[in-house]
């Protein structure tokens, strides 16, 4: 380890550029290695950092975190010096050292894990900001290439720091600070030795405003390691999205939508700033990594939240953690912990910790207590532990419990699929129920269904543009708007076309293709060609956890119940109302109904509508798992008639049945044969099936079967 | 005998309709040029296509406005070949037979294009193809403005790996040619850099799949093994929405389990809700978020033209946008509309693109590109999280195909052939028995 | 000849066919004998549209063989048609040979880029064209037989037929979008280059080709005149007008049934061969259910049970989509979709119905009286 210790005091920006690839070159050898003997290497002193949250609006950093260990202490005394210098809001240096950007095929960076692979190379930080940065190339292993490549590094650098003058930072000047990493479970032991200085929230905030994620991730880490009791609050805003800085002197600050656009608060005092333009002040942008970081911040920072779930969520981020301090802090609030699942998390957290333990005995026990979990991070641990277990007990132990594991897990899994299946089939029945009407009973095949189901998800989404602020209770008004547009669609269509061609079944099928074709070009024409968006309401959204190996996806739980409050509905409509009677009535017999005194003209009209309604309705179910635009209808049209068919026309029961039958055993199919070839299979089920049994499951009996 | 005359004028105004009809439209207008414009308009592919019908209109009509070309106006003709494939080489012919258009914009799907290749490698027609696909082709009479795998999976992966440390793969795919290719390269890709068998799942559902539990389910167990996983997703156009629908309910969130898809743009965003899916990426070479003079420009026409300021831009409009540049630019090089001329003149063309930089028509036909990696936000936008240092030439054939690593495209002297065979020094194909 | 007789009586097809052959003269002298500046020269586009036209109007006369004499509504014809059309395409794409991009003198491109290693043993033989020509009619054939020796058996009828039928092509297109079938998936089969050693692209090929759909579709549909003015062709309609009583009285309706309909799905497969090299593709879209919907409307449109309405029916509305698609690209769907409306509305006889409604006004003799009342679908 070579490492030299180097002061950099910038003069001319070539120099700084000179003696800043001079740190480079001497540290990276360190850095190298240190990717090797990664975490074994306690003892090490903390490596070079370059401290981007500093208000001069850092540019760049020198490397990712797992890469300062092992760092010998000559590094540590770079590190040592710049700490002295004042880096308050007039200080202003920054070390302006971009790796990622300078070095885009250069060895040492690859080592040092800050992304960038020969292959792909990579403008880093500096296209993001604007493509100021312009970007070297350097033979890996040629030093002096290398030293050209990092004066080139500094000047962008310079360049940068230039640029970013507007925020009072003159000057690039290199600051090695002993940073402490935000993230403890990363820090090596050794670090205590070294200068500790958290950055006060202040301080940190300010890298927030800067566009490059590296540093904005910097800023967030600091934020959380500043002990700050606004900390929690800061990072839950920029998590969601809630967190602005006002373009004009980049000040951090709460914004919510206003009337003028853009209500503001400052986000460290609480001091509102007044209204702005939507245009004056930006959102600040998180990546999926700051998004992970964040949740883990966020964790560490809200375990001993009062509201159990959030515990229990913080719980759940720390599982897998081997870090001793998070550990302590799960020990901690294990022991004062009410909720039971907060303290299964934890206890989960602790025994997968536990399992890497030196002591056999300690193993065992940890083991024992993972027996039962149903958390896949359970499963892996112990899969882990089997590949790597030398006590023979303990393997025997970890067997056991995974076993035990397993065929709990696999009974939920085929919970899971009946589920699935029941799902799956309750779209079928929810798409086919209403064609069971129109087909089964009234014997119009109806190839503008699937257009009516269209017109119930557009529907859907109308009465969201018309009720933007009250989505989740839009479905509400959604459901009878629906039912009343396609009936009324279905009236229509059956007053103007239909009614003319009772007795020629084969003749409603041309016609209603023709309408179909029409409907489907009026919603292009009138709405858009595209797909439109229909929200979902939030109790829409997310699943039901019953275990960790079984959760049921709500949008789903609820069509399933919905399908069968619809199937119970029209079965009541039809065997206990005047209207049912007459329907019945009218199909089994028209001539000997009309002598009756029924007036079939109404009833076929109004027996229609419902049919079509129905369809409306599914429409908006279906709007809630999938596209709605103007190919939608045919989509469900095939699998429509299929189901109808197979549970027998005419035959509301064999429609349910037919239904969840046939999702059900596409579903047990498909993990064997795939999702097209589950497909296939039920379809020559069903050719074969009607082989058997020529008029479906529930079979009409007496003269209507004859027709 | 009147029965006779009837039937037989039925039949006869039919036969006679389509030659009239030809000589018609064929002697209209002698002092334009005609622009093809062969995007479905009806059908599945709709929704995607009829965006770039109106942008090659809103190209031929600010063209007109600067003058028209070679001082004669521009004339789009637009015909609806219906999602479906037959249809495609039937339009094609008659863009190209009847109403004779000097270039044809057009086509989405692979197999839309593999349609009208021969017919217009027969009529020697032009025909610029605004969509990422999956490379193996490089025609003398087609120009591919969209990305090459190499100008889109390739980069997205290596951002996966290198930047997100992921270590799992699932490659979901729509059952048809794109995914399919764009897997073997990726999978062979992967394997490569040191990526186990069993790290690796490939999944392919049929078009317009819509019930996602059980995959989304296995995908979830997939990536609850321990190491970082990702899905790279080809899946295709509307089976986009239920898919990730089903990732939010699930609870599988970008964090942990990110979905980088090629086929999912701001058009597809825009009729999704998109706030389950914020932080999933997407690898294109243009996102209508980035903030150059151009794009401004570019997105302010669009909303002018459109009349709708809510409409959004996307990847293939700025292929077509390029695309027709270049063909400007090499039909004023070379003074004529002629296909031949137009190819000769067109290589080595250069316009800029909307995000920066310029595009460059190579010898193979494929243009050069920037490759973005963006993040849905919940906007509906993508925040660019990544970016390739400078352009990426587009690469006809895969390095990482058994069949094609020694093949390249050059329609330059002296080679002058789509697929040769850089071993074998030879020209393969069709081209050779010519 | 027995099959010429057949033809007595039946004045629109005597018509219709009078009117193809006029076609099938005119039309190869207009293209290749007349030069191309000459307003009355006709384009190979044209040409290669009424090929096409010629092959659907084939694929129409089988569905109205089974459907207006057998009372069978078969919504699946487009999947024997696209059958013929694979085994083809199949052939035209092993006449590539190593004229494919990848050059391989055996494998079609699709396989080279999937990595296929050698050919899948259902593709050997198709380099034959007498073996393909055999396919074009066995597979679709044997696929129809089985099919309905088992349907027919078990009398299914009516409305569960047409969508057993439906499922069979639903499921045909699935799988043929798979590309682990070996059929090219979704893209199908494509860039073929000639036939017979004789070159695709020239014009020549295509007049021939045109000629070969003309004199299939002659042929064809007299074949079908024969069956139906034969006595297995009354016991046909009689099964179509009460299926129970034919069987009472003694007939074998399932064996009727099976062998009109594999008749008719051969007849398909044909349509679907001579398609495919004038198109110039073939993908799993073909076996699209609304396809084979479509076909159905084509037959209606003409008029059901006449035969040469389904001639009529299958060109009217291809011209007319042809011709609406590139008039008004935007609107052509209202116009299609409005003339299946306003044709089952006013005219459910279709066209044909039509023509003998004013034959009828006109004072001439009533022709044979074909299209008796609906069959119990």
């Amino acid at each position: 380890m070579h490492a030299v210790p180097v002061l950099l005091t910038v003069g001319a920006p070539p120099s700084a550029g000179l003696l800043l690839s001079a740190l480079l070159l001497a540290t990276w050898p360190a850095l190298a290695a240190a990717e090797e003997g990664e975490r074994a290497s306690a003892g090490a002193a903390p490596a070079s950092y370059a401290d981007v949250s500093s208000p001069a609006g850092a540019v760049a950093e020198l490397a990712e975190t797992p890469s300062i260990d092992g760092v010998d202490a000559g590094s540590a005394d770079i590190a040592a010096a710049p700490a002295d210098s004042d880096r308050g809001a007039d200080g202003a240096e920054a070390l302006v050292a971009e790796t990622g950007t300078a070095d885009s095929a250069d060895a040492p960076v690859e080592e040092t894990g800050a992304s960038d692979s020969a292959n792909a190379p990579v403008a880093e930080t500096g296209t993001a900001d604007g493509g100021d940065a312009p970007v070297a190339e350097a033979s890996a292993g040629d030093s002096a290439a290398a030293l050209a490549t990092e004066v080139a590094a500094a000047d962008s650098a310079d360049a940068l720091g230039t640029q970013n003058s507007e925020t009072d930072n003159a000057a690039a000047l290199a600051e090695v600070a002993a940073e402490t990493d935000a993230d403890a479970g990363l820090n090596p032991p050794g670090a205590e030795d070294a200068p500790e200085q958290p950055a006060s929230l202040e301080t940190a905030i300010a890298g927030l405003a800067e566009r490059s994620f590296k540093v904005k991730q910097q800023a967030a880490d600091d934020i959380a390691a500043s002990g700050d009791e606004r900390a929690a609050d800061l990072l839950k805003a920029l998590l969601n999205g809630d967190l602005y800085y006002r373009k004009d002197d980049k000040r951090i600050v709460f914004a919510e939508k206003s009337a003028a656009g853009l209500a503001l608060t400052d986000a460290l005092t609480g001091e509102s700033l007044g209204e702005v333009g939507s245009r004056d002040a930006a959102k600040i942008t998180v990546n999926n990594l700051m998004r992970n970081s964040l949740r883990t911040d966020i964790a560490t920072l809200t375990l001993a939240s009062p509201d159990p779930n959030v515990r229990l969520s913080a719980a759940l981020e720390m599982v897998g953690t081997d870090d001793a301090d998070t550990l302590a802090a799960l020990r901690a609030q294990r022991s004062e912990e009410s909720d039971g699942r907060v303290a299964d998390a934890i206890d989960l957290a602790v025994a997968i910790a536990e399992l890497k333990s030196e002591d056999a005995a300690v193993r065992l026990a940890a083991v024992e207590s993972l027996r039962g979990s149903l958390y896949p991070a359970a499963r892996n641990a112990l899969g882990g532990l089997l590949a790597s277990e030398t006590d023979a007990g303990v393997l025997a132990a970890a067997e056991g419990v995974l076993a035990d594991i397993e065929s709990r897990v696999q009974t939920y899994k085929i919970a899971e699929t009946v589920f699935f299946g029941l799902s799956l089939g309750s779209v079928l029945v929810l798409a086919a129920i209403g064609l069971a009407i129109t087909f089964g009973v009234m014997g119009v095949i109806n190839m503008a269904h699937g257009e009516l189901i269209m017109i119930g998800a557009y529907t859907t989404y109308l009465v969201q543009l018309a009720m933007p602020n009250w989505i989740d209770y839009s479905l509400l008004v959604a459901i009878p708007a629906a039912f009343i547009v396609s009936g009324l669609f279905g009236i229509a269509i059956e007053r103007t076309v239909i009614r003319f061609l009772y007795g020629r079944p084969l003749e409603t099928l041309l016609a209603t293709f023709g309408i179909s074709l029409i409907l489907q070009q009026l919603v292009r024409t009138t709405i858009s060609a595209q797909n439109v968006i229909v929200e979902n309401p939030s109790w829409m959204s997310g699943s039901l956890q019953i275990n960790p190996a079984l959760s049921l996806t709500y949008n789903r739980l609820y069509i399933v119940v919905f399908a069968l409050m619809v199937f119970v509905a029209l079965l009541l409509i039809l065997k206990r109302t005047a209207l049912g009677l007459q329907v019945r009535a009218v199909s089994q017999n028209r001539a000997m109904a009309q002598a009756m005194g029924v007036r079939s003209a109404r009833v076929d009209a109004l027996t229609f509508g419902l049919g079509a309604g129905i369809a409306g309705v599914a429409g908006v179910a279906l709007s809630q798992l999938t596209n709605v635009g103007p190919n939608m209808g045919q989509a469900y049209i095939i699998d429509s008639f299929m189901v109808v068919v197979f549970g027998g026309v005419g035959n509301l029961w064999g429609t349910l049945v037919g239904g969840l039958t046939l999702g059900i055993a596409n579903k047990f199919m498909e993990p064997w044969t795939g999702a097209v070839l589950a497909k296939i299979l039920v379809l020559v089920f069903i050719i074969l099936f009607i082989q058997k049994r020529p008029r479906g499951l529930f079979p009409q009996r007496g003269r209507a079967a004859e027709g | 005998m009147r029965k006779r005359t009837l039937l037989k004028s039925l039949l006869m105004g039919a036969g006679l309709g389509l030659g009239l009809s030809a000589s018609m439209t064929a002697v209209a207008e002698e002092d334009t040029i005609k622009v093809g414009v062969l995007h479905s308009l009806s059908g599945t592919m709709a929704i995607s296509e009829t965006t770039l019908k109106d942008t090659v209109l809103m190209l031929v009509e600010q063209q007109n406005e600067k003058g028209g070309l070679l001082g004669k106006k521009l004339e789009a003709v637009v015909v609806d070949p219906a999602s479906d494939w037959p249809l495609f080489a039937e339009k094609a012919r008659e863009l190209l037979e009847k109403e004779k258009v000097a270039a044809v914009f057009g086509c989405w799907t692979s197999v839309s294009r593999k349609s009208v290749l021969p017919v217009f490698e027969e009529l020697n027609g032009l025909l610029f193809y605004p969509v990422q696909y999956e490379g193996e082709e490089s025609s003398k009479n087609v120009f591919y403005t969209g990305a090459a795998p190499n100008q889109q999976a390739i980069p997205a992966v290596d951002y996966l790996k290198d930047e997100l440390g992921v270590e799992r793969w699932v490659l979901a795919g729509t059952d048809y040619v794109y995914p399919r290719t764009t897997n073997k390269i990726l999978e062979a890709y992967l394997k490569q850099n040191g990526v186990a068998e069993d790290d690796i799942m490939i999944n392919y559902t049929p078009f317009g799949h819509s019930d996602w539990q059980s995959i989304v389910a296995d995908i979830k167990k997939f990536g609850s093994e321990g190491k970082k996983t990702a899905v790279v997703s080809t899946i295709n156009g509307d089976a986009n929405v239920p898919f990730y629908k089903e990732l939010g309910n699930q609870g599988i969130a970008a964090e942990d389990i990110p979905v980088v898809a090629f086929s999912v743009g701001e058009e597809e965003l825009s009729g999704i809700d998109t706030k389950p899916l914020v932080g999933h990426l997407a690898a294109w070479n243009y996102f209508m978020s980035v903030d150059t003079p151009e794009n401004d420009t570019f997105i302010g026409t669009w909303h002018d033209f459109i009349g709708n300021d809510k409409r959004v831009t996307n990847d293939p409009m700025e292929a077509h946008k390029i695309g027709f540049d270049l063909w400007v630019k090499a039909v004023e090089k070379a003074g004529s509309t002629e296909t031949d001329a137009v190819e000769d003149a067109i290589v080595g063309l250069e316009t800029s693109n909307l995000t920066g930089g310029t595009a460059k028509m190579l010898a193979n036909h494929h243009i050069t590109k920037p490759v973005l990696i963006g993040e849905i936000q919940e906007d509906g936008q993508f925040a660019v999280v990544w970016q390739t240092d400078g352009e990426v030439p587009g690469d006809a054939w895969s390095d990482y195909l058994e069949g094609s690593k020694d093949l390249v495209g050059d329609w330059t002297d002296p080679i002058n052939c789509g697929n040769y065979n850089t071993v074998t020094k030879e020209c393969l194909g069709s081209q050779a028995a010519e | 000849m027995g099959l010429l007789t057949s033809m007595r009586g039946d004045t629109g097809g005597q018509i219709m066919l009078a009117v193809l052959a006029v076609v099938a003269v005119v039309v190869p002298i207009l293209n290749l004998a007349v030069p191309e500046s000459s307003p009355w020269h006709l384009s190979t586009y044209t040409v290669t549209l009424l090929g096409k036209y010629l092959t659907y109007a084939l694929l129409a006369v089988a569905v109205d063989l089974v459907w207006g004499y057998l009372g069978i509504l078969s919504l699946g014809h487009g999947a024997f048609f696209a059958l013929g059309g694979y085994a083809m395409g199949m052939y035209l794409m092993r006449q590539i040979g190593e004229r494919g991009v990848y050059g391989d003198p055996v494998l079609p491109d699709f396989m080279v880029f999937l990595d296929w290693q050698q050919l899948p043993w259902f593709w050997h033989g198709f380099d034959m064209f007498w073996f393909a020509a055999l396919m074009v009619v066995l597979v679709p054939g044997a696929l129809a037989f089985v099919f309905g020796w088992l349907a027919f058996r078990s009398r299914v009828t009516g409305v569960y037929l047409s969508i057993i039928t439906q499922a069979l092509t639903y499921a045909l297109m699935l799988a043929f979008f798979r590309n682990e079938m070996g059929f090219g998936g979704n893209n199908g089969l494509t860039d073929f280059k000639d036939i017979l050693g004789f070159d695709l692209q020239s014009d020549a090929t295509r007049i021939a080709l045109f000629l070969a759909s003309a004199l299939a579709l002659a042929l064809g549909y007299i074949a079908c005149r024969g069956i139906v003015t034969s006595r297995l062709g009354r016991v046909a309609v009689a099964i179509r007008d009460a299926e129970a009583r034919t069987r009472f009285i003694g007939y074998r309706v399932d064996r009727v049934k099976v062998a009109i309909w594999t008749f008719s799905a051969m007849l398909a497969g044909i349509a679907g061969a001579l398609y495919v090299p004038q198109v110039g593709i073939i993908n799993p879209g073909e076996f699209s259910p609304l396809n084979s919907i479509e076909l159905v409307i084509w037959v209606a449109i003409g008029g059901r049970a006449t035969l040469y309405g389904a001639v009529v029916g299958a060109v009217v509305v291809n011209y007319g989509k042809t011709y609406f698609t590139g008039a008004f690209p935007e609107a052509w769907l209202f116009a299609l979709g409005g003339l299946f409306v306003l044709v089952t509305l006013f005219l459910p006889q279709g066209i044909a119905g039509l023509l003998r409604m004013l034959r009828r006004r006109g004072g001439g003799t009533d022709g044979p009286k074909t299209a008796s009342g609906e069959a119990s679908a």
